[in-house]
């Protein structure tokens, strides 16, 4: 067309060469940083390896299945740790979930008025920005005396299921998975609650429209609807519980022994041993722990796998 | 629950309004609506944009119940029984009264659980795949769709899953059901088909109907109401209804300047 290269124009229309090279720049700046980051995950890993590569040869698989940690005698396994660590995130998942998820559904409704709502929506978000230290010390002192009577009943008149076994001992399992859930909470609710909203306002008001009360279209059209958002909510909250070190450090009681499936007994999770054992550590036992936290990354990447396969099968085109 | 919906249906008319007056707020969306629904009808509302058409439509299965700035003045009568008497369970009316909306909204289900979702809430004890399949050919949707009744339903194409919509709507079994610019989003081949659905429907169905198209009102309905809208003094532009007759009546004489004006398309 003539008017483009018309200089009278008040238009102009042709791209200046720098809005170009700052277009051109842009998708390449992009994309080296998106290579960085890939590459930086790589070198993280090979790194890690090689540093585990020692254990790996001495100990093989077995490392997997054996729950020795002795330092002395240089035999090591991460049973009692991997155990650990899939135990607090089950029990930090089975109590944050439904609140979660339940939070959510509470915030995405028109229960609360907007005035009331938006302070609320903002305090769960907060409770992501609590320090871990402060988790942690809030469970040792306002948690576990609060739980201990708890535990006591437990252990006396449930005792003969293997889970309540043992005496509470002060920290343990229970107290590193009920403050893992507590911080997990947030990124559930929080994730949950903006896939519910995005789901489309037209879907709510077909349910309506064919006499479903609220707890039906909320049930069987909301939740399915915003399923995969919800699910890549928990799987984001699972990867923080596993890999969460300083509040379960705290309070798991660091015990590298398992006797018993009693989540009042006290234990250890992979990130925990790392943070306990790593200042002091040396020798053949630097690589155990490298190989300890290649398994936690390993566990991390199935957790994150599944996820997606899971988000991907189950999610409903909208 | 013995509702009051649940009471007999005697009367010729199904829904009668005395000087509705419909609010968001303060803002008075619609005044002075004063309208007779006849039962087995096909009754148009046409109109230009914003003058309410949605927000009447919507008043009648209670639907904007959800708008928490939404109230009325007036009465709204559905066989002869106050249908905004505190008694009345909204969820119940719009089990009997059914909806199809502008945009196309399947459940992302699939096509067999979109159809059976309303009778599943309402605890439908006969053949399933029996009401799923009369619904699907009441649709006239059956034939697109008899081999993959579990694909889901927001795989199809625009004009089918409108149709989708409609079975849905059928499969409850209504009394009335509510149409919203049903066919906007439809070619003229897939309009002509539900038009003639609408016909058949028609049959033991009251169908009230939006839409922005002169031909299918004339065409499709049997009675016509023409709204407009005039801003009032505060600047408020409120909807109200010009002229209701028949559909030949509104088309070929209509009383007023403005309706013969707005069907011949010299509005505005
Ligand atoms: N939820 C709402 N809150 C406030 N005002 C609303 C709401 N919905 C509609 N209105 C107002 O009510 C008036 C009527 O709207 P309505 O959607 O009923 O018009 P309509 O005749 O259906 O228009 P169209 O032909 O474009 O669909 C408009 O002025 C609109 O802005
Ligand atoms: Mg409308």
């Amino acid at each position: 067309m003539a008017s483009t290269t018309d200089h009278s124009s008040p238009m102009n229309r042709k791209r200046s060469a720098t809005a170009r090279s700052i277009d051109n720049g842009f998708v390449w700046g992009t994309a080296a940083v998106a290579i960085a980051v890939g590459l930086l995950l790589v070198a993280i890993a090979l790194r890690v390896g090689t540093d585990a590569l020692p254990a790996i040869q001495k100990f093989g698989l077995g490392f997997l299945v054996s729950n020795r940690w002795s330092v002395i005698d240089g035999a090591f396994g991460a049973l009692t740790q991997i155990y650990g660590t899939l135990v607090t995130s089950f029990i930090a998942l089975l109590i944050a979930v439904p609140i979660g998820v339940g939070v959510a559904i509470f915030l995405s409704e028109d229960f609360l008025p907007p005035r009331i709502k938006q302070p609320i929506v903002f305090l769960v978000e907060l409770l992501a920005a609590i320090p871990s230290v402060v988790y942690g010390l809030w469970g040792i002192f306002v948690l576990i005396p609060f739980l201990r009577p708890v535990g006591i009943w437990l252990n006396a008149n449930l005792g003969w299921i293997p889970l309540f076994s043992t005496a509470p001992a002060g920290p343990g399992i229970y107290a590193a998975g009920l403050v893992l859930a507590i911080m997990i909470l947030p990124i559930i609710a929080a994730i949950s609650r903006d896939a519910m909203v995005a789901v489309p306002a037209e879907l709510r008001q077909a349910a309506y429209g064919l006499g479903a009360t609220r707890w039906e279209t909320i049930f069987q059209i909301l939740l399915p609807a915003g399923f995969s958002g919800i699910a890549g909510g928990v799987m984001l909250a699972l990867g923080r519980a596993m890999g969460e070190t300083m509040a379960v450090t705290m309070l798991i009681g660091n015990s590298n022994t398992i006797d018993s499936f009693s989540i009042l007994s006290q234990g250890s999770t992979v990130s925990s041993l790392l943070a306990n054992q790593f200042a002091e550590a040396g020798g053949l036992q630097v690589s155990a722990l490298m190989y300890a936290a290649l398994v936690l990354f390993g566990l991390t990447l199935v957790v994150n796998v599944l996820a997606e396969i899971v988000v991907r099968r189950f999610s409903l085109k909208l | 629950m013995t509702s009051r919906l649940q009471s007999a249906r005697q009367t010729d008319s199904v829904f009668h309004t005395e000087d509705l007056n419909i609010y968001y707020g303060n803002f008075l969306a619609v005044r002075d609506l004063s309208i007779d629904i006849a039962k087995n009808s096909i009754t148009a509302f046409i109109g230009p944009s914003g003058c309410g058409k949605s927000t009447v439509l919507r008043c009648f299965n209670r639907l904007n119940d959800l708008i928490k700035s939404f109230h009325i003045k007036g009465k709204i009568y559905y066989h002869d029984q106050d249908l905004y008497a505190s008694e009345i369970d909204p969820v119940e009316v719009r089990r009997q009264v059914g909806m199809v909306f502008q945009k196309p909204n399947p459940f992302p289900k699939s096509i067999y659980d979109n159809i059976a979702f309303g009778p599943r809430l309402l605890g439908y004890k006969g053949d399933m795949d029996e009401l799923v399949e009369q619904s699907l050919k009441q649709a006239a949707l059956w034939d697109d769709v008899k081999d993959k009744l579990k694909a889901f339903g927001t795989d199809l194409s625009g004009g089918q899953q409108q149709r989708l919509c409609i079975a849905r709507a059928v499969a409850v079994q209504p009394d009335v059901i509510l149409m919203d610019e049903p066919c906007s989003a439809l070619d003229p081949i897939s309009t002509l088909k539900v038009e003639d659905l609408l016909q058949e429907l028609k049959e033991k169905y009251t169908i009230m109907i939006v839409t922005h198209n002169m031909q299918q009102a004339s065409r499709a309905s049997d009675y016509t109401a023409f709204f407009n809208v005039e801003a009032n003094s505060k600047g408020q532009r409120t909807g109200y209804v010009v002229e209701y007759d028949r559909t030949e009546v509104i088309f070929q004489s209509p009383k007023e300047q403005a309706t013969q004006a707005y069907v011949s398309g010299r509005f505005g």
